[in-house]
């Protein structure tokens, strides 16, 4: 009975600590997990026969929308194609449809272009009402400039091509005509005094020169400044339309390599409107966007490409609210990617017909596609961290607006325009920076400490000497950091070249106070007991040490003109940062040395004693001893010790948050700061959305650490194992 | 010779030597640090009033304790555009000027050779405001009312009682307002719980709402009487004031009530400063925090450590000692044991910031979340347990710190000598009596040393704990007078995160430097003491055992 209490209670502790591992393990496990989608229903093209030119969903992804060719727009239930309502817009009777524009997809707005030179712009709009405490949407179809048709042509000619953003303040509509003019309409909106409805616009227009080339394509950003347009054949031109009375030609290019003969089959902006997306006859699709060059002008590049899908893209849907996007092609398959992971998330074959147009929810949680044979297709998505990918993570990513492909920790962003940027890389970087530095102190200072207190101390000292230095390692890191940051830090910015100076007094100090003590009269030397001369040294150590603390002024005043900080930054370019390595790498060290020098300590101080007799009683001197003899025999044991501190200064929290700037940089400067993994989560971990990607991508960050130092740990156990079996054996 | 001298080692022998002393001298010198500027806070410092000339070359009179000092080359100060003449070392004092509400800022540095003449005039009067930190100034009058009930030299003597009445209804005030309204506040919502918890069940019968209907009422007549109360003695507390002059010469009138204490600090005999010096530490170590946590006492968060520390342990002895008893006395030993011994001694390893991490996650959210599901269902979407507290917290400390325990158990079990185990058994002991009767008891050392060595560890530990309860400011205790007493999901406040807290994320750091200083003290005194005390048992024990070998 008490023994099957004793194993059941036993077992479940190590469950327990079994269970941190996996429960680490689980939570980030769905970041890796690739997407997933179901079919929920597949109906014929609901309302008239008109050809759809383009598809959208409502926020639930409830009801979709179908605007078609002739004039309607046709709202339906995205699960069986029922249909909810099908309206006529109100058209002029006398014209036809001969261009369409999508604008900005969270705001839904769509633009026709009529016959006779005029353009409208539609929004949908979903009311939801509750009569008798059911959710009932009910979709309303609204006209932001009007349901008047806004003249773009005076001409009177057909618009061919229409682009069209319609903002807060400022409406833009760019349209192709008939016989080859691009007319950029520009709409001053100048809100009602008394009715906020009301809105009066103020219309100006220019022609933008154009050569007459075919316009294949015609996309304006959401800012309303910068317009593209391309050709079939993979000629794009950019315009800059910031200035509406003299847009400027900025580039003209090919995005797809003429000799290729591929064909330009889709084009769209990735959400955020800084991205083109170039979908070819091929199936490629190719990422865009604006990158400074020498010159420092901004120049479309080609950033990275996916080779995925073999027939011609027809249709690109790009999520509403992260950089990834749906591509539908000719063979009935839809592939879903995210564009910084350069991932492939799902592929799925839709249809054995060709798919003609594609909509995503504004959530990412569904799709509708319809064939050519006039099927719709509504698939249920689960794609909840499409960010995530091992080279997202570990490798350099080029986001949107930066220069070159870089890695970046920012995980929180202002808007949907740009992405969080969760690249580990520069924390781990921290963090390995931070416990080399604290090991460069604490290494030296330990190990030699820890062979002089073992073989060389007197017994009563090292009985005093050993636990005082063992209670540091209970001393409360916060407290390390604490005077870190808010002594240590201000400390070290004032007498800097006191510091550097001292890495030099205090070994030829120590030197020559030895020479001295060596050389000084019997009854002196004997006055002091063999095995405590670190006792003696410790005055020394803080006369040493005042003198270079008292030598750092004048220091300072003769070398760097009264101000090293000063002269570090303006002389030698070298940035200083007041929270920088140097105290990280004093407070931190000064945590781990107790750790080092009590494993070190042990082991040395337990090889075993006929070995020491052994040499000495064969004429070696006691360091030559020491050094061939004890070192050697003991070195698993120091090894181990290093690798146990290490993995301490790796997980060390509270000093590295408390006594850097904790910015995430890539510099191994000594005079810089870091952001280390540990100190990362402390900060982002209270503010993380549960079960968000951020969240998990911290949980990450602890599973890292977690294998980090599980790792060192259980190398420097297995050292020490052998050891123990080593000695036994001599 | 030289050469010779180095051919022998003898050199490298001094430097393992220093590497021995410069850790001690760090060691020791840290203590150091922390003690004097931890300790010295307390002390009454002098105030110091200066003529002193700006850089506007106007000459104003500071009044002010001088706060730190450095000394820095001229240049350094003109690169930081504070214009001074000449080359070389220029002294420069921090001097808290206080009266943050009538100067704006209530640190100045001053330039040493700028000051034309410094005086220690005994008059002037400090004040510990419970709001806008220190005032400096000489006192010109004391009144109640709006008359003058003294004025001049005879106002200080005047003050004394004035003042003590006006503390005296402070502490009644603060009595009515946090523990009685309080608990009334408690009271109703844990009402307006039942009431929901009613209507989930659905429950129709009226006779139980009309019940909670009348609690409510019983609770709020008492309210109502208590807010009565307390606008009598508010009435009451606001009668007195005294009238100061400050540094430039205004006279500025401060309300009784808002004065914690007042003193001369220069015109203290040495045997005053003692007094004043243990009335502060006192008030430091039994108080609640002031201004944002820069000014009083660090009760609360003395209390909060102590409560999640005494939690963590009940939790932790049980757990650890059962593991440690079932690796050593109950498992076989092989490769598995063994395995699991590396996996114990590698969790003692791990970053503690991990277990924090963990604790979030499968405690707060998964834990708590479930638990507010199932048994409190009434409060939600607000979380009961489903958020960071006291529990989570000690649970989590009780993970990180069950190596500890393990591992220290585990050594004094092993230390037991066989012959007592058989002696036990041979007597027809059963296995496990002999465990409970013998080997436990003498294990019992090793235990306290390991319980002793988690609670100093769990004491000082931050990093899990900002992930999984404390806060800066927790507005209750988690143990007090209102039922269920002990509350588990409550947030706390914990020494070491006030330090963090205090130190960096403080409005003014400057202000509260002195008593993070004092709230590390604390803290490394507790640890300290804590360790030292394990080493003492860990040594009585190791003799113990020692003497039943021989």
């Amino acid at each position: 009975m008490a023994k099957h209490g004793v194993a059941i209670g036993g077992i479940s502790v190590i469950i327990a600590i079994v269970l941190i591992f996996f429960y680490l393990l689980l939570v980030v496990f769905p970041l890796f997990e690739p997407a997933e989608a179901e079919q929920v229903g597949q109906f014929d093209r609901p309302g008239g026969a008109g050809h759809t030119l383009h598809m959208a969903m409502e926020e639930q992804a409830e009801i979709g929308v179908r605007f078609s060719d002739d004039g309607r727009a046709t709202f339906f239930e995205t699960t069986t194609g029922q249909l909810v309502d099908d309206q006529a817009l109100s058209l002029p009777s006398s014209t036809s449809i001969t261009s369409f524009a999508i604008g900005e997809p969270l705001d839904a707005r769509v633009g026709y272009g009529l016959s006779d030179g005029s353009a409208v712009v539609v929004r949908p709009v979903y009311k939801e009402s509750y009569p008798n405490d059911v959710r009932v949407i009910t979709p309303v179809i609204t006209y932001p400039l009007g349901e008047e048709p806004l003249p773009i042509d005076e001409a009177g000619q057909a618009l061919v091509k229409l682009a069209v953003q319609d903002g807060e303040e400022e409406a833009t509509v760019v349209a192709v005509t008939a016989d080859g003019r691009l007319l950029l309409t520009y709409f001053a909106k100048e809100a009602d005094m008394f009715d906020e409805e009301a809105v009066s616009l103020e219309r100006s227009q220019v022609e933008i020169p154009h050569d007459g080339g075919p316009v294949d394509f015609l996309l304006l950003d959401k800012d309303q400044r910068n317009l593209y347009l391309a050709s079939a054949n993979g000629s794009l031109i950019h315009y800059d339309v910031t200035d509406k009375e003299e847009p400027q030609l900025l580039q003209r290019l090919n995005v797809i390599d003429p000799e290729t003969r591929r064909r330009l089959t889709s084009l769209t902006f990735l959400t955020g409107d800084i991205s083109l997306l170039v979908g070819d006859s091929s199936g490629r699709i190719v990422q865009w966007f604006g990158v400074r060059d020498e010159r420092g002008n901004k120049r479309l590049r080609a950033i990275r490409s996916f080779d995925e899908q073999q027939r011609p893209i027809r249709a690109i849907a790009p999520e509403y609210s992260r950089k990834g996007f749906l591509a539908a092609d000719e063979s009935g398959r839809v592939d879903i990617y995210h564009t910084t992971a350069e991932r492939l998330l799902l592929s799925l074959q839709l249809s054995d017909h060709a798919l003609s147009s594609l909509a995503i929810a504004p959530r990412a949680n569904a799709m509708l596609a319809e064939d050519t044979s006039g099927r719709l297709h509504f698939w249920r998505i689960h794609n909840e961290h499409p960010e995530i990918s091992w080279s997202s993570l570990w490798g350099k990513v080029w986001y949107e607006s930066y220069d070159a492909p870089s890695y970046a920790w920012q995980s929180s962003s202002a808007s949907n325009d740009f992405e969080p940027k969760l690249s580990l890389t520069p924390l781990l970087f921290g963090t390995i920076k931070a416990a080399f530095y604290a090991m460069l102190l604490a290494v030296p200072l330990a190990i030699l400490g820890a062979v002089y207190t073992a073989y060389f101390m007197s017994p009563s000292l090292r009985s005093m000497v050993k636990p005082s230095i063992e209670t540091m390692e209970a001393l409360p890191t916060v407290i390390l950091g604490f005077l870190a940051g808010l002594w240590l830090a201000p400390m070290i910015e004032l007498y800097l070249p006191g510091i550097f100076s001292m890495l030099l007094i205090m070994p030829v100090g120590i030197l020559l106070f030895a020479f001295l003590w060596n050389h000084a009269p019997r009854v002196v030397r004997h006055s002091v007991p063999d095995g405590w001369s670190a006792a003696l040294l410790v005055p020394v150590v803080l006369l040493l040490g005042w003198l270079s603390m008292s030598l750092s002024m004048p220091l300072e005043t003769a070398f760097f003109a009264g101000d090293m900080r000063h002269w570090l930054t303006h002389e030698m370019g070298i940035d200083f940062d007041q929270r920088n390595s140097i105290v990280v790498g004093l407070a931190m060290g000064f945590a781990v040395i107790p750790t080092i020098f009590s494993i070190t300590e042990d082991a040395i101080f337990s090889v075993p004693k006929h070995l020491t007799f052994g040499s000495l009683a064969l004429g070696a001197t006691p360091w030559q001893t020491l050094t061939r003899v004890i070192i050697l025999t003991a070195s698993p044991g120091i090894f181990s010790a290093v690798m146990i501190g290490a993995g301490r200064a790796v997980g060390e929290t509270m000093i590295v948050l408390m006594a850097t700037g904790n910015t995430p940089v890539m510099d191994f400067s000594i005079f810089q700061g870091m952001r280390t993994l540990s100190a990362n989560i402390a900060v982002e971990m209270p503010e993380a959305e549960v079960a968000s990607t951020h969240y998990r991508v911290l949980f990450l960050a602890a599973l890292v650490l977690f294998l980090f130092t599980f790792v060192f740990n259980t190398l420097a156990e297995l050292v020490r194992q052998r050891l123990r079996r080593k000695y036994s054996s001599l | 010779m030289i050469r010779h001298w180095f051919q022998s080692g003898k050199p490298w022998i001094w430097f393992t030597a220093s590497a021995v002393s410069i850790s001690l001298v760090l060691v020791f010198g840290l203590l150091v640090l922390i003690a004097v500027r931890g300790l010295g806070h307390f002390w009454p410092h002098q105030i110091y009033e200066f003529t002193y000339t700006d850089r506007t070359g106007a000459t104003p009179v500071l009044i002010g304790e001088i706060h730190d000092e450095e000394t820095v080359p001229a240049a350094r100060l003109r690169d930081a555009g504070i214009a001074v003449e000449g080359e070389g070392l220029i002294t420069r004092y921090l001097l808290k000027v206080g009266n943050r509400d009538v100067f704006g800022q209530d640190f100045r540095w001053v330039l040493e050779p700028k000051i034309a003449d410094r005086r220690t005039p005994e008059e002037v009067v400090a004040l510990e405001r419970r709001e806008w930190g220190n005032f400096y100034g000489f006192l010109q009058n004391v009144k109640q009312g709006d008359s003058v009930v003294a004025a001049g030299p005879e106002a200080w003597s005047a003050l004394q009682p004035l003042l003590a009445r006006a503390t005296d209804l402070f502490a009644q005030i603060h009595h009515v307002e946090k523990s009685e309204i309080g608990s009334i506040n408690y009271g109703l919502e844990r009402l307006r719980l039942k009431q929901r918890r009613l209507e989930l069940a659905s429950v129709t019968d009226p006779a139980a709402y009309a019940e909670l209907d009348r609690q409510r009422k019983a609770l709020e007549e008492e309210y109502q009487a208590l807010q009565g109360r307390l606008a009598e003695l508010y009435g009451q507390i606001n009668r007195d004031s005294m009238t100061l002059r400050v540094a430039d010469g205004r006279e500025i009138t401060i309300p009784l009530a808002k004065v914690v204490r007042a003193y001369r600090p220069n015109a203290m005999t040495l045997l005053g400063k003692i007094g004043f010096y243990f009335s502060k530490v006192w008030e430091f170590l039994s108080d609640e925090p002031r201004e944002a946590n820069t000014e009083g006492g660090v009760f609360p968060a003395i209390f909060g450590t102590v409560s999640m520390v005494l939690i963590m342990s009940i939790m932790v002895v049980p757990f650890g000692v059962v593991a440690a008893v079932y690796l050593r006395e109950y498992a076989r030993q092989g490769p598995l044991t063994r395995l699991i011994r590396i996996a114990v001694n590698n969790l003692a390893g791990v970053p503690s910031i991990v277990y924090g991490v963990f604790g979030l996650g499968f405690f707060v959210y998964f834990l708590g979340g479930n638990i507010d599901q199932l048994f409190f269902p009434e409060a939600l979407p607000a979380p009961t347990f489903g958020t960071p507290g006291l529990m989570w917290a000690s649970l989590t400390l009780a993970l990180l710190t069950l190596p500890v325990v393990i591992v220290a158990t585990e050594e004094g079990l092993s230390r037991i000598p066989k012959a007592i185990r058989e002696g036990s058994l041979a007597l027809g002991a059963t296995k496990a009596e002999t465990l409970w009767r013998t080997v436990l008891p003498m294990a019992s050392p090793a235990i306290m040393t390991g319980l002793i060595l988690a609670i100093a560890r769990a004491a000082g530990e931050v990093a899990p704990l900002m992930l999984v309860g404390v806060v800066k400011l927790a507005p209750t205790l988690p143990i007090d007078g209102d039922y269920p007493f002990v509350h588990l999901d409550r947030k706390f406040m914990h020494l070491g995160f006030h330090i963090y807290d205090v130190g960096f994320q403080s409005p003014n750091v400057e202000a509260a430097r002195p008593l993070v200083y004092a709230t590390a003290l604390l803290l490394v005194v507790v640890i300290v003491v804590l360790n030292l005390a394990a080493i003492v048992i860990r040594n009585r024990l190791r003799e113990k055992y020692r003497a039943l070998e021989g």
